[in-house]
């Protein structure tokens, strides 16, 4: 066991505030070469989540308070219960999905509008899109995702959502400005005048892994780096995820053996140890995982 | 009995002057303000002798804990560098100009009150009562996630502040939540006016009323002017439109609004 490990901290969850839902597995119809679950056409070794399933949860999650819901994979609308699976999420609470944008119909759109106006409650998408141009963006997410993820925005847009872009840092952090400004140039263009644009920081984990060069040692969070820290910026003081395997701690470490903690909410609620290179970057970013509408920073 | 709630004044003495005057009008008993007294507007020491000769009861929002303190922010919580700019400038000018003596005095401000009446259990917070920059916009808070709170912290009334929209929302056991708006700038719908919160307890009976709230922008408009506030600030006041630190608004709340 390395030094690293043994130093490790434990967090325990001060209230679960989002339950996240791993609702289409890893299945993808997008192969990332960054996606840090490895997600993709044929990785079916998590699978889709029943609406069944995620009714058990939301019913669960009422007498823990849970505050918002979110939804992510692989590609969450390859699961054909997703739109009754959000329709129904909705009269729970506020809810956000994670898509690639690139299969997005509009008739689910519409659906999803009304139910959106019946129940009070904000339904968020956030589109992947890691770049302003199809020169940074497709290299990363395959031929022509670019294209196809703006139409995806541009659907969104006229069923009356504001999507929130989410895009992968692949450049250095002083030049965040500058992609910043020139998506929203983009954005414009393409019918979104109030353009919502978060940058995430990169997981080196599952496919980046293999794509970089990974965590080493060293970058861990250890005990010493606790003090005086404020645990609320990490994921796994305020959420859970459910998977079809049972529930995990957090969206990012799902493949790790030790994610998983149990078959209910219930059984999750446990400490969790930082020994892992992602809670480093977790440690480091704060907030990666929620919207900035939910930021609760110090 | 009559008690009226005063959001983020954010300055604006003007607006907090027509609200004493309403609410008197009313037959209010006590006023009480959630925090958040600077940002944004001109002349943040017009309001201190306002809240004092009124005697108002204040909980402590961030920015007051920021001032207070010393701090470097408002501790706001933004991430867009454009709402950190917009924030800074706002944040500074009103370090520079609260007085010493005001700034300590916003040091000491409780970061809540609690009372009971009528067997009811008031519970007066800036954020949300675990925390007070913690933002509770109506379509992003679960209604169980409220009675939670609720519960928690042994309240049936929990009345908070700090996202600048007023909402409210029947929690079971005759229990509530009440987000009381704010007086410093308008709601992000196009009309110029700020909002308080009337609450009137009658046996076992809590009733709330927003009341939307004229002032004369016009004058405060012009005062920001002459501070050398953006113009962006002076905008929202005369438009009634939000210009600035939008990031944090949620999907619904955004498209309401024109920016």
């Amino acid at each position: 066991m390395s030094v690293a490990f043994q130093n490790s901290p434990h967090v325990a969850l001060q209230a679960l505030d989002e339950l996240w839902f791993q609702v289409s597995g890893t299945l993808c119809n997008l192969e990332c070469t960054h996606c840090f679950i490895s997600c993709s056409p044929n990785n079916d070794s998590f699978g889709f989540l029943s609406l069944e399933t995620v009714c058990r949860s939301l019913e669960e999650s009422v007498r823990l308070g849970v505050k918002e819901y979110y939804f992510t994979g692989g590609e969450p609308f390859l699961n054909k219960e997703m739109v009754p699976i959000l329709e129904e999420t909705l009269q729970y609470g506020p809810a956000t999905v994670l898509t690639n944008g690139t299969v997005l119909k509009d008739e689910w759109l519409k659906r999803l509008r009304d139910a959106e106006d019946r129940s009070g409650y904000t339904l968020e998408f956030r589109v992947s899109i890691d770049g302003p141009t199809p020169e940074i963006n497709d290299p990363i997410r395959g031929e022509r995702t670019f294209e196809r993820a703006m139409i995806g925005v541009e659907k969104l847009v006229k069923a009356g959502f504001l999507p929130i872009i989410t895009m992968t840092r692949t450049w250095s952090d002083e030049e965040d400005q500058r992609v910043l400004s020139e998506f929203q140039r983009v954005l414009a263009k393409h019918g979104n005048d109030r353009p919502r644009l978060k940058i995430l920081p990169r997981l080196k984990i599952g496919a980046e892994a293999e794509r970089s060069e990974g965590y080493n040692q060293t970058e861990r969070v250890t005990k010493e780096m606790m003090v005086d820290y404020d645990e609320s910026q990490l994921v796994c003081s305020h959420s859970r995820i459910v998977s079809d395997r049972g529930v995990h701690v957090c969206p990012i470490l799902l493949e790790a053996p030790d994610s998983l903690l149990g078959d209910s909410l219930a059984e999750s609620l446990l400490p969790f140890s930082l020994n892992h290179g992602a809670c480093f970057t977790c440690y480091l970013y704060g907030s990666i995982c929620t919207n900035p509408s939910s930021s609760k920073k110090e | 009995m009559k008690f009226a709630f005063f959001g983020g004044i954010y300055n604006n003495y003007l607006a907090l002057e027509s609200a004493i005057k309403d609410s008197q009008k009313r037959g209010v008993e006590q006023l009480y303000c959630l925090g958040d007294i600077g940002a944004f507007g001109p002349h943040p020491d017009r309001v201190f002798p306002l809240l004092n000769q009124h005697q108002v009861q204040v909980v402590q929002g961030n920015y007051d804990n920021s001032i207070g303190n010393d701090l470097n922010d408002c501790q706001c919580g933004y991430t867009d560098p454009k709402d950190n700019h917009f924030a800074q400038i706002s944040y500074e000018y009103t370090y520079e100009k609260t007085s010493s003596q005001n700034r300590a005095w916003l040091k000491e401000l409780p970061t809540e009150i609690r009372f009971e009446l009528m067997g009811k259990r008031f519970l007066l917070c800036h954020g949300s009562p675990r925390k007070t920059n913690e933002f509770l916009w109506e379509s992003t808070t679960s209604t169980h996630f409220l009675k939670k709170q609720a519960d928690d912290f042994g309240a049936d009334i929990i009345l908070g502040t700090h996202t600048g929209l007023h909402w409210k929302r029947n929690l079971s056991e005759g229990q509530q939540y009440i987000n009381v708006g704010v007086l410093g700038r308008p709601e992000n719908d196009g009309t110029k006016n700020v909002w308080y919160t009337l609450v009137t307890i009658e046996q076992d009976r809590v009733d709330v009323e927003f009341i939307p709230l004229e002032y004369d922008h016009q004058r405060l408009a012009k005062e920001m002017q002459s501070e050398k506030l953006p113009e962006e600030f002076v905008e929202t006041i005369l438009t009634g439109w939000w210009t600035t630190c939008l990031e944090v608004l949620p999907g619904r709340e955004r498209r309401v609004g024109k920016f």
